[in-house]
C-alpha cells in the first residue's frame, strides 16, 4: 500500500522517498483477494487493467455444510461496471507491477534496504534516521507515511498503543499448484467430510494456484503443522488426489485491532500498520488501499496550504472503516471459529436451518467481503432533497457505462480518473447552465457534446434526473449532490469538502 | 412498541406444554440444538431488533439470577 500511495502523490505531483527495509518484494502469496474498489483505485494508478489481466476474476461465493450446498452468492449480479467484484491475484504480482510502475515515476525515489531505526519529530518536519548496509543517513521530511505493516516499528516509536481482540483458532493457508477443474468461485465448507468438525476454503489464483485455507484449531503445533509431508494428506483427502505441489504453506492465528489515532503529529499511520482484521472478508489488503486513496489527496491539498482539519478527516474517515472491517471480520470469525459450546450450538443451528428456511441463509457468515464503508464525515454535505438510487454523500462513486461525444464507450471510471481524479462536478442534463467552481473539472452527462446514459444505468443508480449536479471528491467518493445547484451552494460544498 | 411482558397467549399452559414437549425424548445437545434453532426463527420471526434486544436482556437477567 505504500507503493500505491507514493504513486498516487507522484502522479499529483508530490515527491516521495520511499523506504523499504527488505531488499526486494515479499515472497509468498499472502494477499490474493482485490476487491473492485481496489481495481478502481489501481486503475487511476495506472496499474488497473495489467492486475485485471493477470488476476482470475471472480464473483460468486459458495458455502457447503458437510458436502451439501447451503447458499450461494454473487457479489456483483450487474453489467455495466469497468472492473469485476473481485481478482485474485497473489500479492508479489500486485507488488511487482506497482514497483515497475513507480520505476516509471521519476518523482518518486524507491530504497531498498532502508531502515528507519528512529524519528525525532518537530513541528513543521520529520526527521529520520535511516540505517542502510552503507552505513546511516538522516533525511527530513514533511510528512512521513507509516505504512510497515502489523508489526510497525514506526508505531512502537511513536508509543502507540495497539490493542484488540486475539482469536485462539489457528488457520492453516497452503497454496497449491496443481491442474483442476473447479470453477473460479470462492468455496467455503463447514464440516466438511475431508476435515470434519473444522472449516476450509478454495480459491483459485493465477498460474494454476490454488488458496486452500483449512481450520486448525486452537491447539495446533505451528512447526508440526507446517511440516510439507503433515500438510499433504490434510490436502489429498480435501481433493481426493495427490497430483500438486505446494506453493507456500503458512500457520495464521488472527487478531482484530486498531490504532486508538492513525494521526500522530506528523507522522500518519495506514493499511496494517494502522488496523489489523481477520483475513474473512478480504479486508487487510483492500483497506489499506482505500487508507491511501483517501490520504493521498489530502496531503497534497494540506502540502498546498489546505487546513490541517482536511488530514483530521482522514483518521475520521478511515478509523471508521477500519471499525466497520473490524467488525465485519470480528463477526466472520465469531461464526467460523464460536468461542463457548452455546456459540457452537447456535451456529450449527443456523448452518441446519438454512437448508431449510431462507433467514438462515443470510446468517451464514463465511466472510462478508470487502465493500469501501460509506463515511459519515464532515467534508460531506448532508442531503436537503430525497434521492433515489443507491449513491450517498460519504460513498465511492458507482459506476455506469457511458458514451462519448463520438460514441465510443466509456465507463464513469474511467472518465473520472481521466480527469486528473480532482473534484469534480459531475451534472445531468444541465445545458451549460451552471458554472464550474475554479479548479474543479467537469463530467457533463446527457447534453448535446457531452457523455450519453444510453442503457440509464447511470441515471438509475445514481438517481440523476434532469438538472442534477454531484460534486465528488478527488478520490471518487461523493461530497455533495443536488437537484437544482447554484453557484454559492456548489461553492459551499466544495468549501465544506476541502474541511475549510 | 415495547416488549409485551403482560400475558399474551390465548392458553399459556397449552404453549407452555407445547415447548415441554417439543423437546420430549431429546438428548441435552439436541434439545440445546432445538432452543438455539427456535429462538432463531422466532427471532426473524419477530423482526424487530429492538424488540429482541429487550426479550434478550430480560432472558440474561433472568438467567444470571437464577445461576449465581
Amino acid at each position: 500500500m505504500g507503493l500505491s500511495l507514493a504513486i498516487d502523490l507522484a502522479q499529483r505531483g508530490r515527491k516521495v522517498v520511499l523506504l523499504d527495509d527488505a531488499d526486494r518484494i515479499g515472497e509468498g502469496s499472502r494477499a490474493i483477494c482485490f476487491s473492485k474498489r481496489a481495481l478502481e483505485v489501481w486503475d487511476r494508478l495506472g496499474v488497473g487493467e495489467r492486475m485485471r489481466a493477470k488476476g482470475v476474476e471472480w464473483k460468486v461465493g459458495k458455502v457447503f455444510l458437510g458436502d451439501g450446498l447451503v447458499y450461494s452468492f454473487d457479489l456483483l449480479p450487474e453489467g455495466g461496471h469497468k472492473m469485476p467484484a473481485f481478482i485474485n491475484l497473489q500479492q508479489y504480482y500486485a507488488e511487482k507491477y506497482l514497483v515497475e510502475r513507480v520505476l516509471d515515476l521519476p518523482a518518486i525515489d524507491l530504497r531498498w534496504r532502508n531502515k528507519v531505526t528512529a524519528i525525532e519529530r518537530g513541528n513543521d518536519h520529520v526527521r529520520l534516521t535511516i540505517e542502510t548496509p552503507d552505513g546511516p543517513y538522516t533525511l527530513s521530511a514533511e510528512y512521513l507515511v507509516a505504512c510497515d505493516g502489523a508489526r510497525s516499528q514506526l508505531r512502537n516509536m511513536v508509543g502507540a498503543e495497539f490493542v484488540g481482540e486475539t482469536f485462539e483458532d489457528q488457520f492453516l493457508i497452503a497454496d497449491v499448484k496443481m491442474t483442476a477443474a473447479f470453477p473460479t468461485e470462492r468455496w467455503f465448507w463447514f464440516d466438511p467430510p475431508f476435515h470434519t468438525g473444522q472449516s476450509a476454503l478454495l480459491h483459485r489464483q493465477p498460474d494454476d494456484v490454488w488458496r486452500i485455507d483449512l481450520q486448525l484449531g486452537p491447539d495446533a503445533d505451528p512447526k508440526e503443522e507446517t511440516r510439507p509431508e503433515r500438510v499433504r494428506p490434510r490436502i489429498e483427502r480435501m481433493l481426493g488426489h495427490g497430483d500438486f505441489d505446494f506453493e507456500w504453506i503458512s500457520l495464521y492465528r488472527f487478531q482484530c485491532r486498531r490504532m486508538q489515532r492513525f494521526l500522530h503529529g506528523r507522522v500518519i499511520f495506514a493499511g496494517d500498520a494502522a488496523h489489523q482484521v481477520s483475513p474473512f472478508g478480504a479486508r487487510g489488503a483492500n483497506s489499506g488501499l482505500e487508507d491511501a486513496e483517501n490520504l493521498a489527496w489530502k496531503l497534497d491539498l494540506v502540502l498546498d496550504g489546505a487546513s490541517h482539519a482536511l488530514l483530521e478527516s482522514y483518521d475520521t474517515e478511515r478509523t471508521q472503516a477500519a471499525d466497520d472491517n473490524i467488525g465485519h471480520s470480528t463477526r466472520s470469525t465469531d461464526f467460523i471459529a464460536p468461542h463457548s459450546p452455546f456459540e457452537r450450538a447456535l451456529r450449527n443451528a443456523t448452518l441446519r436451518l438454512a437448508r431449510h428456511a431462507d433467514f438462515a441463509k443470510r446468517m451464514v457468515n463465511a466472510g462478508r467481503l470487502s465493500t469501501p464503508t460509506v463515511y459519515d464525515t464532515p467534508l460531506s454535505t448532508p442531503d436537503t432533497e430525497a434521492w433515489s438510487g443507491r449513491m450517498r454523500p460519504g460513498m465511492a462513486l458507482v459506476d455506469a457505462p457511458l458514451a462519448d461525444a463520438e460514441g465510443r464507450p466509456r465507463f464513469l471510471t474511467e472518465v473520472f480518473a481521466g480527469k486528473g481524479c480532482r473534484f469534480t462536478l459531475v451534472t445531468m442534463g444541465i445545458n451549460g447552465a451552471i458554472e464550474t467552481p475554479r479548479n474543479v473539472a467537469r463530467i457533463d452527462i446527457g447534453t448535446a457534446g457531452g457523455y450519453r446514459d444510453e442503457t440509464g444505468a447511470f441515471a438509475e443508480r445514481w438517481g440523476a434526473e434532469a438538472g442534477a449536479a454531484y460534486l465528488l471528491r478527488p478520490d471518487g467518493y461523493l461530497a455533495a449532490r443536488m437537484k437544482a445547484p447554484t453557484p454559492s451552494g456548489l461553492e459551499a460544498a466544495l468549501r465544506r469538502a476541502q474541511a475549510q | 412498541m415495547p416488549l409485551v411482558t403482560a400475558s399474551n397467549l390465548p392458553d399459556p399452559d397449552a404453549a407452555y406444554r407445547m415447548i415441554v414437549e417439543a423437546n420430549r425424548g431429546l438428548s441435552p445437545a439436541q434439545s440445546a440444538a432445538l432452543q438455539a434453532a427456535a429462538l432463531l426463527i422466532l427471532a426473524n420471526h419477530l423482526g424487530d431488533p429492538q424488540i429482541l434486544k429487550d426479550a434478550l436482556a430480560l432472558a440474561r437477567a433472568t438467567a444470571v439470577e437464577e445461576v449465581k
